[in-house]
């Protein structure tokens, strides 16, 4: 285990509350607004771990220990993440699925806490949220698949490197299929416009905020954290496919934060410029995202 | 008592109380079917304690062809044979005049409470409960639909947004609605019977607060009823003045509903700029009168405020950078095809459907009519100058929403109209008493449709009786059955394109 290797997983607990700050601060300037401080996510986490906890009587011990188990489920993940030219902590052939499964190991047990207050929105959320990532799911595998297949890795921490570092001249279209499949699984596992609409107060047109509103306190701090940092995961992935090492460990730092940022302006420009779909459209959005990964498969087989 | 023809009338008309026809049950049935048959519209059907403990129905139908409003009454004990099944737009009258007066229309297919209060008259009430039986909001029964996948969703009366309270129950399978069942009553204030023995210092406040978001819609229709009754002329500039805060309550609205509509659907420009810019129409009103709601502007014989030379010129210039950046605003949202994607085929209102329920105002020009006071009944400065009735034909949440965008071009228009050639003169005229025995109808275009008041005077010229139907009253159920057969999802984006209100219904 190289020291460098725990670069990923500092920077991810540290600053991954910092990215949905950077798309608010979009937003706001598409706004003409000021928007909320960068450090606002920071701030909400701050108050919200000092706060006590309501629990509805109907609940059991599973609704408390959702956000845990959540929250762990992605901490591990951000063990197997690379960020750019540094590797993950955990590395090993086919950590990918274990990526993957783990992300849906958190959901899994989001979607049981919220079962498990009986109201009838959170199970709505739930629904739609099970829903949704059965399609988001695939395309996140078999875009991640196909990486690996062109880089011959199985491990994310080698793969996402070596396809950042020689594969996009003769792979372009591959790759950029990849990376747009990527980004529609990023859109939608973060519960962001045009899947969902984090800003709203409307609990009938939620996914991912109606199956936490009984949450309060330090578990939906959890909450916050676990869904930034699984934003700054999936982001990780983006970056990794497109900034290559120069060699060079401060600039390589610099690249993919930059990149990370980059991502997150990304977002907050598509959230600006789009309306969200009808809820009935975006597993047609999910199905296409699997589509170009499936597409991006068969092109680089060759 | 007459049993000839009804009274005519035309908007804000006087008839003495002892013209207005009472006939028999059977015949004022007959008159106001056949009225409904050829096209004309409920526009109040009300009750009214008599003689003898009877109950005297009135029923005003307002043919829009004919700019002209049929007055029927008719009187009746305990019960008689509804309308409804034969004329849906009565439905919710119907079950208004029950719960008022502990009347049973016999009949009705869903007769239920829909302010959960008392019966005006004491001993009857149309369900039997008796006087010890707690009357609590939305306690009663709803429609059911069993199955094992079938499920249903409650929300309200306390919701996620500060809004007002209702509640709204949904039969769904998935995210497919069956059907929605819309309980109103939370805010039931009993404005009309505070009303009665007036005018007095509190009536207009209580109008003015009866929906806080037509002001000048409700103070409006008020104060045009009073100076009816008082034979009372208002001046030029005054009528003038409060067509441009009539239209400038409009603008706001209309504004504002844009931008909610595109936030709801999670767009973000129009949705912040356009919560600027009502809040700039909204300083317009207050620069006429110091009240951004337009509080204290309109009294009956004419308005409290009149426009200086240099809060003219303000107004002007104010209102041509409004329109510039509302102009900007909304335009985003017809070019947005994700925009047009939400809009289009969501919570469609059918052109038959808004004939049976009666609706009125913008959800009835969406879905293809033509009502709008100002054209058909014009009052005040719209008997001179017109506004173009704004339409539009598909009944759907775009429909809706595009119609206030040409009304919100058209009103702008109007104004600058109308502040170009302000006429001269005072801007308020000395009321008198009221006639005595006397009974008016006063119709105003309010910015989501037509409000209808009906006032009737005593021996001694104070109110015996004022009735309010808000827009709303009318349009709820259009909002419950264009939501048939939709994604639950989609229920916040078309309950914002009617935006109908909850005190208004209330009263």
């Amino acid at each position: 285990m190289k020291p460098e290797s725990f670069i990923p997983l500092l920077l991810a607990l540290m600053l991954s509350p910092l990215l949905p700050g950077v798309i608010n601060r979009t937003k706001a300037l598409f706004a003409g607004r000021r928007g909320p401080p960068l450090l606002q996510i920071y701030f909400d986490l701050w108050k919200l771990l000092h706060k006590g906890a309501v629990y509805s009587r109907t609940t059991t011990w599973i609704f408390r220990a959702g956000p845990m188990l959540g929250l762990a489920a992605v901490l591990t993940a951000a063990m197997l993440v690379p960020l750019g030219n540094f590797p993950a902590l955990i590395a090993f052939p086919a950590d990918f699925l274990l990526f993957a499964g783990l992300l849906g190991l958190m959901r899994f047990f989001t979607v049981l806490a919220a079962l498990d207050t009986g109201s009838s929105f959170e199970g709505m959320g739930a629904s739609r949220e099970v829903f949704f990532s059965a399609l988001a799911e695939p395309a996140l595998l078999v875009a991640l698949a196909t990486l690996a297949r062109q880089a011959g890795s199985y491990s994310l921490s080698t793969l996402l490197g070596q396809v950042a570092g020689g594969h996009w001249l003769h792979l372009g279209p591959v790759l950029a299929l990849v990376m747009i499949a990527l980004m529609i699984v990023l859109l939608a596992e973060n519960a962001r416009i045009p899947v969902d609409d984090p800003n709203t107060h409307l609990e009938l047109t939620m996914i991912h905020e109606v199956m936490v509103l009984d949450h309060g306190g330090p578990d939906f701090a959890f909450i916050v954290y676990g869904a930034a940092l699984k934003l700054w995961l999936l982001a990780a992935l983006v970056v990794g496919m497109v900034v290559p090492a120069t060699g060079a460990p401060g600039l390589d730092l610099a690249l993919v934060m930059g990149g990370m940022f980059a991502v997150a302006v990304v977002v907050g420009v598509v959230e600006s410029v789009m309306a969200r779909l009808r809820l009935a459209m975006v597993p047609q959005l999910l199905v296409g995202a699997g589509a170009l990964a499936a597409a991006a498969f068969l092109l680089g087989l060759k | 008592m007459m049993t000839g023809a009804s009274s005519l009338l035309r908007n804000g008309d006087v008839v003495a109380s002892a013209e207005i026809p009472c006939v028999s049950l059977a015949d004022f049935r007959e008159q106001v079917l056949q009225a409904c048959e050829g096209g004309a519209r409920i526009a109040t059907l009300f009750g009214r304690l008599a003689d003898a403990g009877r109950v005297r129905l009135f029923a005003v139908l307002a043919n829009d062809a004919e700019g002209q409003l049929a007055l029927w009454s008719t009187e009746v004990v305990d019960g008689y044979p509804a309308l409804t099944p034969a004329c849906i737009q009565a439905h919710w009258f119907e079950r208004e005049i029950a719960e008022q007066w502990g009347i049973r229309p016999e009949g009705h297919p869903w007769l239920k409470p829909i302010r959960f209060h008392r019966s005006y008259r004491e001993g009857h009430d149309a369900w039997g409960r008796s006087a010890e039986t707690p009357i609590q909001p939305g306690v009663t029964d709803f429609f059911k639909m069993t199955g094992d996948e079938v499920h249903e969703v409650a929300v309200g009366p306390v919701h996620a947004g500060i809004i007002e309270p209702g509640h709204f129950r949904f039969q769904c399978h998935g995210e497919h609605v069956y059907h929605l069942e819309i309980s109103l009553g939370y805010q039931h204030r009993g404005v009309e019977r505070a009303l009665v023995g007036g005018p007095n210092k509190r009536t207009i406040p209580y109008l003015e607060t009866l929906a806080g978001d037509t002001t000048i819609g409700h103070a409006l229709a008020y104060c045009e009823a009073i100076e009816a009754l008082a034979g009372c002329q208002v001046p030029a500039r005054a009528q003038a003045l409060r067509a441009i805060a009539l239209e400038l309550e409009r603008l706001a609205n209309h504004t504002g509903d844009l931008g909610a509509l595109a936030n709801d659907i999670g767009y973000l420009p129009t949705a912040s700029y356009c919560g600027r810019i009502r809040g700039d129409f909204l300083n317009l009103t207050a620069l006429i009168c110091g009240n951004r709601f337009g509080r204290g502007l309109i009294r009956p014989g004419g308005v409290l405020f009149d426009l200086d030379e240099a809060r003219h010129k303000q107004l002007e210039e104010r209102l041509a950078e409004a329109h510039k950046d509302v102009t900007n605003a909304v335009e985003l949202l017809w070019d947005t095809s994700s925009v047009r994607a939400r809009f289009e085929n969501a919570g469609p209102v059918s052109r038959e459907m808004a004939v049976e329920l009666g609706l009125v105002g913008v959800v009835a020009r969406a879905s293809g009519l033509g009502h709008d006071v100002r054209s058909q009944f014009p009052s005040g400065i719209y008997r001179f100058a017109q506004i173009p009735v704004s339409s539009y034909h598909t009944g759907s949440v775009f429909a809706r929403a595009y119609v206030r965008w040409m009304e919100i071009q058209r009103s702008i228009a109007f104004v600058f109209d109308q502040l170009k050639a302000l006429p001269d003169g005072p801007v308020r005229s000395e009321v008198g008493a009221l006639a005595a025995d006397s009974a008016v109808v006063s119709l105003t275009e309010g910015w989501r449709g037509e409000i209808c008041h009906t006032a009737l005077t005593d021996a001694h010229g104070r109110l015996a009786h004022y009735k309010i139907v808000d827009p709303s009253f009318h349009n709820w159920m259009g909002l419950a059955l264009a939501l048939r057969n939709q994604q639950i999802s989609d229920f916040p984006l078309c309950n914002k394109s009617f935006n109908l209100s909850y005190c208004g219904h209330d009263l």
